[in-house]
């Protein structure tokens, strides 16, 4: 089974929808939308829900109010700040360490489970989709994308795919990494802007670190001609393969509003370039 | 007053937003927090002289005193210690910097030592007290990072905090200090659903916010029927237009090239300004 992550470094350069492109093209494949703190993939999709599994983060610290003696040692030792002079956890930095139940002398606190989210496994016209919500406010979504990924795997080995397909979140840091380690090849999606070329070394930098092969695919291509010719100069220089071009087009927005890829929605000149660059990428991870 | 720039979703404008509010106001304090992609200075070009490194504290065993019993792995909730039969093992990128296992060893066999994740740096442009993170390629978390920016916010000045995208933890520890939220979006099905998690997000934070529409007139009117239903200002359009799309790509601030859009930005922090007062 070989497994792609489609990437950005700098977000909205059209990760999601060149992802839900490739749905129409790719044979035999397993779908992951593992930005889980603002996924998208599924508005696309339309999945139907097969099975909903709750997700753990990490543990929360729980004051039994009743016990304690408000001796504020635990306030002393909590290194996130996370507990307020009144001895009240504040949720939202609380990151589960557990040493304020460690220390408290008369065992007034204890760690619980918090419910941080969903992950799901669904159907949809294009195949099995593994996907996930993170509740409001909470953390550990680099641990999500990794319950995201094995729920895929599973669906690829259960239903013999032997591809897996993965929206990945913006960025470099937790989710970045925990959706692209182990992954065959990497696409990242640019576009010819500042902030983006600059975004695109710093991601390339990443897949190097873990030595992933990457791609890279030049979107709106044409909204600046030199910074794309300094894209593609940059790859050739790095020996990164550009994989394709795609031109600045409102039809992908279009296709959006009606709930469809742009494949399915279009037979123009744009679908055919998304085909043309998932042929590329085919052709890459065989060699 | 403490204004972030938020989306959900990315690439909908937060910078440009942000850095354009900076220039027409000046004298402000900028702090760019997207520390894993921080682009804010390709508009704002300060000049950087200041820097300094941000460190997190790893534990290092002491193999002379460590009689490999395990308690400090047991305890570790990040699994960033194991103990195999004479060594203990330890994943730098894992740690939490809690302290914990320190605390538990009853050997007293844990010291400390730093370990460098990011740096920040500072420099003036136009008035403009400029700040960005870089948190290291290769780096999980960005939390120190922006932690160690927030300690640079300035009590005497209006301070902008450019956020990154999502909704998850580097974002809430962005925003949640700020005095209002600009939520920025773009017209589409996507950038709607984002919004509305972002929306969640700021309400926990009971942070007051208001939305700033960008490329408006692609997509549909539905992130616009959605804020009057819930009752949330719109404080500003920007239109999607090929001239500004060729402006950002090239890092040119909107406001350098027209003045109007210079006196639309100082309005908009006029009005936020007046009702943070509130």
């Amino acid at each position: 089974m070989k497994q792609i992550t489609v990437i950005s470094g700098k977000g909205g350069t059209g990760k999601t929808s060149i992802t839900a492109a490739f749905a129409s093209v790719a044979k035999n494949a397993v779908f992951a939308d593992c930005d889980v703190d603002a996924a998208d993939l599924h508005l696309i999709f339309k999945p139907d829900i097969k099975k909903t599994m709750s997700f753990h983060g990490l543990k929360i610290a729980s004051v039994n109010k009743e016990v304690c003696t408000v001796c504020m040692k635990c306030y002393d030792y909590c290194k996130f700040n996370a507990i307020d002079k009144d001895i009240n956890i504040i949720n939202e930095s609380c990151e589960g360490c557990g040493l304020c139940e460690y220390i408290c002398p008369v065992d007034a606190i204890k760690m619980i489970d918090r419910e941080s989210g969903f992950s799901y496994i669904s159907d949809t016209r294009f195949g099995p989709l593994a996907h996930a919500m993170l509740k409001t406010a909470e953390e550990a979504s680099g641990k999500l994308v990794t319950v995201v990924r094995n729920n895929a795997e599973a669906l690829a080995e259960k239903k013999k795919k032997d591809l897996v397909i993965i929206d990945g979140p913006p960025g470099i840091g937790c989710p970045v990494i925990s959706s692209i380690s182990g992954v065959d090849l990497v696409l990242i999606v640019t576009e010819p802007t500042l902030s983006a070329i600059h975004d695109l070394e710093r991601i390339l930098g990443v897949a190097q670190h873990f030595k992933i092969p990457a791609t890279v695919c030049i979107n709106k291509y044409d909204i600046n001609l030199d910074n794309t010719e300094k894209i593609e100069h940059y790859c050739k220089v790095n020996d990164i393969d550009v994989v394709g071009k795609l031109p600045y087009d409102n039809i992908v927005t279009e296709a959006m509003i009606h709930e469809k890829n742009v494949i399915e929605y279009s037979k123009g000149d744009f679908s055919d370039m998304i085909i043309d660059m998932w042929n590329n990428m085919e052709g890459i991870m065989k060699t | 007053m403490i204004i972030s720039v938020a989306s959900g979703k990315g690439g909908t404008g937060k910078t440009t937003i942000a850095t354009n509010l900076a220039i027409s106001i000046g004298r402000v304090q900028f702090i760019d927090c997207d520390v894993e992609e921080p682009n804010a200075n390709i508009f704002l070009n300060a000049e950087i002289n200041e820097q300094e490194d941000v460190e997190v504290a790893i534990p290092e065993i002491d193999k002379e005193k460590c009689n490999y019993c395990g308690k400090c792995s047991e305890f570790c909730a990040y699994n960033a210690l194991a103990v195999v039969p004479s060594n203990v093992l330890v994943f730098p990128e894992l740690c939490h910097s809690c302290g914990g296992c320190g605390i538990v060893c009853p050997q007293n066999a844990i010291k400390w030592k730093k370990k460098q994740v990011g740096r920040i740096e500072h420099g003036f442009v136009n008035g403009i007290d400029f700040y960005h993170g870089l948190l290291n390629v290769g780096e999980i978390q960005a939390i120190p990072v922006i932690k160690a920016l927030k300690k640079k916010i300035s009590k005497n000045k209006d301070v902008i905090l450019d956020a990154p995208p999502g909704t998850s933890c580097p974002v809430i520890e962005t925003i949640n200090v700020s005095d209002y939220c600009i939520l920025v979006t773009e017209p589409t099905p996507f950038g709607l659903h984002d919004l509305r998690l972002a929306i969640d997000v700021v309400r926990h934070l009971n942070i007051p916010f208001g939305v700033i529409i960008n490329r408006d007139g692609i997509g549909n009117k539905k992130v616009e029927v959605h804020c009057q239903n819930e009752k949330i200002p719109i404080i500003m359009k920007i239109p999607d237009r090929k001239k500004i799309a060729h402006l950002y790509s090239k890092g040119i601030a909107l406001v350098n090239e027209s003045h109007e859009w210079k006196e639309m930005f100082s309005l908009v922090f006029n009005r936020l300004k007046e009702e943070v007062k509130q």
